[in-house]
Order: structure tokens, then C-alpha cells, then sequence
């Protein structure tokens, strides 16, 4: 039988396997077991490539080309398993983007190499190339500018926030624009090195300026890209395996990312071009001054929470910050002993990204059924004794509902002000990322907690085990 | 292949896509975006695609061994990552059980 027969058979069932697996992905039941057979269909897509190169005459695959196959491999998976072992549940927003960085970065070399060294000088493959090293540059740039600010390295420069930033980076996507133009007429050296970097440039220029919370947004879209580049890639080497799969990604990247957008009520150009939230909203007047905070103890909240029937957890961003989750659940515990009903809130973009949380909370063991959405958990609100937030502040702010001036305004929020008794347990007055004020603070039936979530938990803890809860 | 044919196949990756995921449960937003991820290093074919043909240039042999690494590295740690996600979620009901 012919080869090529053979290996497009392999890559239909590729396909076939990939499709149910990114589709499995998204079901709680199958997630696992789809997760793993994309993982084979990948592995059965590199059998199905080495089959065709071995089986075809005059082709083979020379000693040279297995010691580079070899040494590339051994390399890239050894790297990536490990990281991905050892990597901690709370990063995994920018171990994400630096995954998406590199599938970008290898497409930006697999077009250099081919303009390179193998052009066959064709429209269409120069078209490509030129697009995958232009979006596989800012797949690279963007991405790793991402992980750099989640992980702390990197904060938001304040130029980055004033108009001259959009007169730079249009500056630069016209520098980008010339050069692609250019090669499309005729291809030189100079002007590809010039397509790379403003390219490159242009992802940082992009990147930089979007603040810390609205980095999962800009990840899944890079993740997006990451997904048009390899589709572009495909069109550069003439794989239809590549082109499905990238396309697939590119696609669900995309939808992904308009989910994400909508669960923080911003849409995808403000996200991109609006600068941080806290920049716009100084020139709003929302603020105005806390008129009427209370603030209390650790060990009044345990004297409430002892007394209560029912209580929501709500935590946030904070939470995961302070690496409070494994605390969280003790104290949780020692109340389900006590026979009180404990839930946990969890709005659509709590922690750092969609999901992030239910991952965070499954780490620590917190039962999946006491996990509720928020269309789920706010009626039962009225009838909680107990609001627990934890280093949550937007997503809990009423002037979303009630404030049409408010930036916040239309944003789905818990309504935690519903419930007798709120604990708000942050460290410090300063604003949510939206900067904005929480009108939930300065309500007669909400208290502060001040401190950091993890400290503050612990001395719950202690507090509710001297008053003999849960010692039963 | 001709680009009419490519052009075809891009398309209808591209509604599938879009179809694949109309509902997803917030819960699984991170895991699908690291397993899509993961997915997007299939470059990796064009890397091995670019050793292969490369015969005996030194250069494009380096320049196409760095490329797969890279996508292997995306591949590899994106699935191990999700799984790792993914299996704190099939643990729940186990432990119900007891």
C-alpha cells in the first residue's frame, strides 16, 4: 500500500481522536480521559509523519536527521515534564503562557528555517511563512511579557498607561506592516531580521500595558494566536494535520477568550487597548471616601461564625495570593463538625483565571458538590447567617447592580450584602484591580478583617477550637 | 497539495473549532485553555517535517532540533499540566464514596 495512503489514514484518525478530546475537555466526566487521548492523538501524529518519510522511496530519514529528532525531543519533553510537575497549582496562569510562548516560538523558527533554506518560491508558502513568523513572534513576546507580570517580575510602567503608547505601538505595527509587504515583492535577509523584531516588539508593546488581572484574557488569546501561527505553519511545510489542528485551537481560543471577557463585563478591545481598569476610572469620579467601616477581631469572627447555621465562603484573588486554601478547608471542617452548612461562592473569574479557583479549592480537598456557581448561590444568600470573603472585592461590589454610574455597572456580582452577617477578611483599604469602591465595605451588616487571609484564618482556627467547636 | 484544498481544510478546522466548545463549565476554563494549548504545539510536525527534509544542512538541522524542542516542551508540560488539573477533579467522587 502506498505510504502517503497510509499516513493520511493515521492523521483522519488524528484528527478524529483530537476533535473528541478538546470536545471531552469540556465536560467535567471526560475531561480527564479526553485530556489524555489528545495527548495520544499528538503521539500518533508524529507515528503517522515518521511511517510516511520511512516508507516513501527516496526518501528516508538520515542518520543526521534521528540525532537531531532524537536530541530535540529528549530536550523539549524532559524540560516540560518537569516544570509541569513541580510547578505549584497558584502558577498556573503563567506556566500556561509560557507553554503558548514556546508552541509560538516554534513556529517563528520553523518559518525562519524554511525562508532560510528551503523556499520553493511559491506565493502562497511566502504568504505563510511571512505570517507565521509574524504571529509566532507575537505569540513569543506577548506571552512571556504575560508570565513575567503574573509572576511578578515585571510590573505595568506607568508611560505604558498614557496615549503615547497607542502612537508607539501603531508606529510599530506600520514598521511590521512595510516589511511584510516588502517580502511579499522580494525576499531579503534584512527585512525579515526587521519583520522578527518589530514583531517582537510589537507583542511587548501590546502586552505591557494590560494589567495583572487581565492577563487571562490576553493568555487565551495568545493562545489563540499560538494556534493561527501553527495553522500558518502547516501551510508553510503542506500538512493538513497541522492546518485542522491549528485552526481548531485558533477557534476555540477565540471563544474562549469572549467567555472570559464576559464574566468580567469588559469587552475584548478594552481589554486590549483600554490600559488597567484603575487608570480609567481615576478620571470617573466612583470614589468618594468610606464613611462608615467596622472593623473586628479574628476571634469575633469565630464567636459569629460558632453561631451560625449557614455560611458562604467567597474567595478571590487574595486568596490564592496568600496560598490560603489549605487553611480555608480546616476551617471549613472544624464548622461541618459542628453540623454548620458550608458552601463556597465562586464567581466565573475568581483567582486568576476562569476555573482557577475550582482548581485551587479541589487542591485543598474541598468537596466538588459544595462548590456553586454564582446564578446557583445567590438566592440562597437572604438565608446565610455568614459571608466569609476572602480577598475578594470586585466581584462582590453591589454598585454593580445598583449604581448605573459605576464602570462596574452590568457586572454579574454575588450578592453577598443579602446575607445577615458579611466578613470581608483583606489586608489593607486599597481598591479591587478595578479600582473602584466597594460600597459592600461601608454597609451597617459588614465587617473588616484585617490582616493577610492565611494569618487571619489560622487564628479562626485557634479561636473556634478554644470555644470547643468541632471538638466533638 | 494544492491551496484550494488548504484553504478548504482551514476553513473547516476553523467551524469545528468554533463548535467544539459552545458550553463549557467555568470550572473547566483553565484545564481547556492548558489541554488547547497543549494541543497548538502540533508545530512539533513541522519541526520533525523540517529535520527530516533537511538532509545534511547543519544549520537548518540545529534551527529544526531548537523548533522541536520547543514544541515538545509546550506539548509534553501542557498535557502533564492538565492532567495534574484535571486529577484533583476526578478525585472528588472516589473519596465521597468511602
Amino acid at each position: 500500500m502506498d505510504v502517503s495512503l497510509i499516513q493520511s489514514f493515521i492523521n483522519l484518525i488524528a484528527v478524529l481522536l483530537l476533535a473528541l478530546g478538546i470536545k471531552g475537555l469540556s465536560k467535567v466526566r471526560s475531561a480527564k480521559e479526553a485530556n489524555r487521548l489528545a495527548a495520544f492523538a499528538m503521539f500518533l501524529s508524529i507515528i503517522g509523519l515518521l511511517t510516511y518519510y520511512l516508507g516513501k522511496p527516496g526518501e528516508g530519514i538520515t542518520q543526521q536527521s534521528w540525532l537531531w529528532i532524537i536530541i530535540g525531543t529528549l530536550v523539549g519533553s524532559l524540560f516540560g515534564a518537569i516544570l509541569a510537575k513541580r510547578v505549584p497549582m497558584t502558577s498556573m496562569p503563567e506556566t500556561v503562557a509560557l507553554f503558548n510562548g514556546c508552541g509560538g516560538m516554534s513556529s517563528l523558527l520553523v518559518a525562519i528555517g524554511v525562508i532560510f533554506f528551503q523556499r520553493n518560491e511559491t506565493f502562497i508558502q511566502d504568504i505563510s511563512i511571512l505570517i507565521s513568523i509574524f504571529v509566532g513572534s507575537i505569540t513569543f513576546s506577548g506571552s512571556i511579557i504575560a508570565m513575567a507580570k503574573l509572576q511578578g517580575w515585571l510590573s505595568t510602567p506607568s508611560w505604558t498607561q498614557s496615549k503615547i503608547r497607542h502612537l508607539i505601538n501603531i508606529s510599530i505595527a506600520i514598521i511590521s506592516l512595510v516589511a511584510f509587504l516588502n517580502l511579499i515583492q522580494s525576499v531579503n535577509t534584512s527585512t525579515i531580521w526587521l519583520l522578527v523584531i518589530s514583531s517582537t516588539v510589537l507583542g511587548i508593546g501590546v502586552t505591557l500595558p494590560i494589567g495583572g488581572a487581565d492577563m487571562p484574557v490576553v493568555i487565551s488569546l495568545l493562545n489563540s494566536y499560538s494556534g493561527i501561527a501553527a495553522a500558518a505553519a502547516g501551510f508553510v511545510v503542506g500538512s493538513q494535520l497541522l492546518i485542522v489542528a491549528g485552526a481548531m485551537v485558533g477557534a476555540a481560543g477565540l471563544i474562549l477568550t469572549q467567555v472570559m471577557c464576559k464574566g468580567m463585563n469588559r469587552s475584548l478591545v478594552s481589554v486590549l487597548f483600554g490600559g488597567t481598569l484603575s487608570s480609567q476610572s481615576k478620571k470617573l469620579d466612583s470614589g468618594g471616601e468610606y464613611t462608615n467601616i467596622t472593623s473586628c477581631s479574628a476571634e469575633e469572627c469565630a464567636l459569629t461564625l460558632e453561631a451560625a447555621n449557614k455560611v458562604i465562603i467567597v474567595p478571590g484573588y487574595g486568596l490564592a495570593v496568600a496560598q490560603a486554601q489549605h487553611t480555608l478547608r480546616e476551617v471549613a471542617k472544624i464548622l461541618e463538625q459542628n453540623d454548620i452548612d458550608v458552601s463556597y461562592a465562586i464567581h466565573p473569574v475568581a483567582g486568576r483565571m476562569p476555573g482557577h479557583m475550582n482548581v485551587l479549592l479541589a487542591e485543598a480537598d474541598v468537596p466538588y458538590e459544595q462548590l456553586k456557581e454564582m446564578d446557583n448561590i445567590n438566592p440562597d444568600f437572604p438565608a446565610t447567617d455568614v459571608v466569609l470573603v476572602l480577598g475578594a472585592n470586585d466581584v462582590v461590589n453591589p454598585q454593580a447592580k445598583s449604581d448605573q454610574n459605576s464602570p462596574l455597572y452590568g457586572m454579574p456580582v454575588l450578592d453577598v450584602q443579602e446575607a445577615r452577617t458579611v466578613f470581608v477578611i483583606k489586608r489593607g483599604m486599597s481598591a479591587g484591580y478595578s479600582g473602584i469602591k466597594n460600597d459592600l465595605f461601608d454597609l451597617p451588616n459588614t465587617s473588616m478583617v484585617f490582616g493577610d487571609a492565611k494569618q487571619v484564618l489560622s487564628e479562626i482556627m485557634t479561636e473556634l477550637k478554644e470555644l470547643g467547636v468541632g471538638a466533638k | 497539495m494544492d491551496f484550494a484544498q488548504a484553504f478548504w481544510v482551514l476553513l473547516l478546522g476553523s467551524l469545528l473549532g468554533l463548535e467544539l466548545i459552545g458550553k463549557v463549565p467555568p470550572t473547566l476554563h483553565t484545564p481547556l485553555m492548558s489541554g488547547a494549548n497543549a494541543v497548538s504545539g502540533i508545530t512539533m510536525l513541522a519541526a520533525l517535517t523540517l529535520i527530516i527534509t533537511a538532509k545534511n544542512n547543519l544549520p537548518l538541522l540545529i534551527i529544526g532540533s531548537i523548533s522541536l524542542g520547543f514544541a515538545l516542551f509546550n506539548v509534553v508540560g501542557g498535557f502533564v499540566v492538565t492532567d495534574r488539573m484535571l486529577a484533583m477533579f476526578n478525585r472528588k467522587p472516589s473519596k465521597k464514596l468511602k
